[in-house]
């Protein structure tokens, strides 16, 4: 059977599941709102373009917090790389630093920014850069010191070895770097979201459990998850698995 | 002389901080044209005597001359092929053959001057696919090109078939001879294959191990090709293998000793 026969009857059951319970009254609406509630939340808040907004609200923090992550996370990996007292002091920093979930920084961002979304992008940032940043660091270390002999049998040396050979020969770990460091932001978008100001995904979550309205916190939660998988499959994996294939690090 | 190696020796240290010798008082001259083969058994140095002939490891002593000029760091007027193919994954074939003239020669140039040479290996129709696309012969070929294209007087090998199957390597040995023939290159050939050395070479240098030394310089004086002469060629053989016994039977029983011993 395909997997994505599979998949459709998984889900299928589940929801059916789901439905049934809720109209034998298993439990109250409150606790677990039905699968029909949830989908006509969905659709009155596509209706009155709430969840639109919230969308590109949500996508434009997060666009500028992981895309300021990704510099960041490049120039932190290239400088520990290339640079062992800078690997022995600040990269130590760094590997606690990315221990610390990036949402605990909210509180101090606040105070340092207000209550706005220079905040939260700052935690979306924070969420990115560390694992970007060791990503890129490893991915540099590990270039195969052939390619880099082959390179000075021809005349490369400095920026131009850099720039022609150990860069591109570490492109696979920064793929992956950016995969994670897109992961990171997006759960630290919706955590930042959540506990500071709208219009958001994560802010109309709470907005929608401060009234009540169940059905709506469930629709925003299976958004939040489709939309991390769909970017996670559809484009993180694939660019992923034709760069490894290329590189001839997977055949 | 165009390559003098003058009085080398390379040292490293070993885990309890000893010096060990690696290579001990090489002392080597090839003529401009000739095809030099340095055969040994693993670990006589024969790499790391090559790699310094290219600039890229240091000796601890002596000096090398390429050309009258003494050797401290790499240079193009030395190609190199190693064991694998080292080519850059992310570049397809023309853009790795180009890779060493970008700055010398224009685009068209160079595209040229890499086309040329990878006819010359017979891959001519493939200056389009990329590296995982083709098989560890056709890669090693591509790497001879890339190194030949950048017009070195030297062209360093070291066990560039070492890799490969049985009739592949029959084969580029055919296609380095020509190659040879029709560019009047030196080489140094690395290798531990008797046969190989044979094949190809007109000096044949025998290296022992333990430390590295240079135990024999053989000529062999036969027509090419040499797939006729097979009878002359199996006699060198013997002969060589007679001075290599005593160096392999060296490193099994230091090896068994080892393995007693741990």
């Amino acid at each position: 059977m395909q997997p994505a026969v599979k998949r459709i009857i998984f889900f299928a059951a589940i929801i059916a599941f789901w439905e049934i319970g809720s109209r034998l009254e298993l439990w109250m609406p409150i606790i677990l709102p039905s699968p029909t509630m949830v989908w006509d939340a969905l659709v009155t808040g596509f209706e009155d373009k709430t969840l639109i907004y919230d969308l590109a609200a949500s996508f434009k923090r997060l666009a500028i917090g992981l895309g300021i992550s990704l510099v960041i996370g490049m120039g932190l990996g290239v400088l520990l790389a290339k640079s062992k007292t800078a690997d022995e002091t600040l990269g130590t920093v760094i590997l606690a630093l990315q221990s610390v979930p990036s949402i605990v920084w909210l509180p101090l961002a606040i105070m340092w920014f207000g209550m706005n979304e220079k905040a939260v992008i700052f935690v979306v940032v924070l969420g990115g850069a560390f694992v970007m940043t060791l990503n890129v660091r490893v991915g540099i270390k590990n270039v195969s010191p052939l390619y880099i002999k082959a390179a000075q049998t021809m005349g490369a040396r400095g920026w131009d070895l850099f720039a022609r050979v150990i860069f591109p020969a570490s492109i696979p770990y920064m793929v992956t770097g950016a995969r994670l460091a897109w992961a990171f932001a997006w759960r630290a978008l919706m955590a930042g979201e959540l506990l500071s100001t709208g219009p958001g995904l994560g802010y109309t979550l709470r907005y929608a459990s401060d009234f009540g309205n169940m059905s709506l916190v469930i629709g925003v939660m299976i958004i939040i998850g489709v939309i991390g998988s769909i970017v996670d499959q559809l484009i993180f994996q694939r660019v992923e698995k034709s760069v490894l294939q290329r590189w001839g690090l997977e055949s | 002389m165009f390559i003098t190696i003058n009085q080398v020796q390379k040292q490293y240290s070993d885990k309890n901080n000893q010096p060990v010798d690696i290579l001990k008082d090489i002392n080597l001259t090839v003529q401009k044209g000739e095809f030099v083969s340095i055969l040994g058994p693993s670990g006589c140095g024969k790499s790391t005597l090559l790699s310094i002939v290219a600039g890229l490891t240091k000796a601890t002593s002596g000096e090398i001359l390429v050309n009258n000029i003494k050797i401290t760091k790499p240079g193009k007027d030395r190609g190199m092929v190693f064991q694998q193919a080292a080519l850059f994954p992310w570049l397809n074939v023309m853009e790795n053959v180009t890779f060493p003239l970008k700055k010398e020669m224009s685009k068209k140039q160079a595209e040229e001057q890499a086309k040329k040479h990878l006819q010359m290996v017979q891959l001519g129709n493939y200056t389009g696919h990329y590296p995982h696309e083709l098989s560890g012969g056709m890669q090693q070929r591509v790497a001879i090109a890339r190194a030949l294209a950048m017009n070195p007087d030297t062209l360093l090998m070291d066990e560039p078939f070492g890799a490969l199957d049985e009739q592949t390597r029959a084969r580029l040995h055919g296609q380095l001879e020509n190659i040879w023939t029709e560019t009047k290159k030196t080489i140094l050939f690395v290798t531990h294959s008797i046969s190989e050395s044979i094949k190809l070479s007109d000096r044949i240098v025998v290296m022992g191990t333990k430390p590295g030394t240079i135990i024999q310089d053989i000529k062999v004086d036969l027509p090419r090709p040499r797939e006729k002469y097979k009878k002359e060629m199996l006699e060198i053989e013997d002969h060589i293998m007679g001075y290599l016994k005593r160096e392999i039977d060296k490193v099994v029983s230091e090896e068994l000793s080892n393995a007693a011993s741990s």
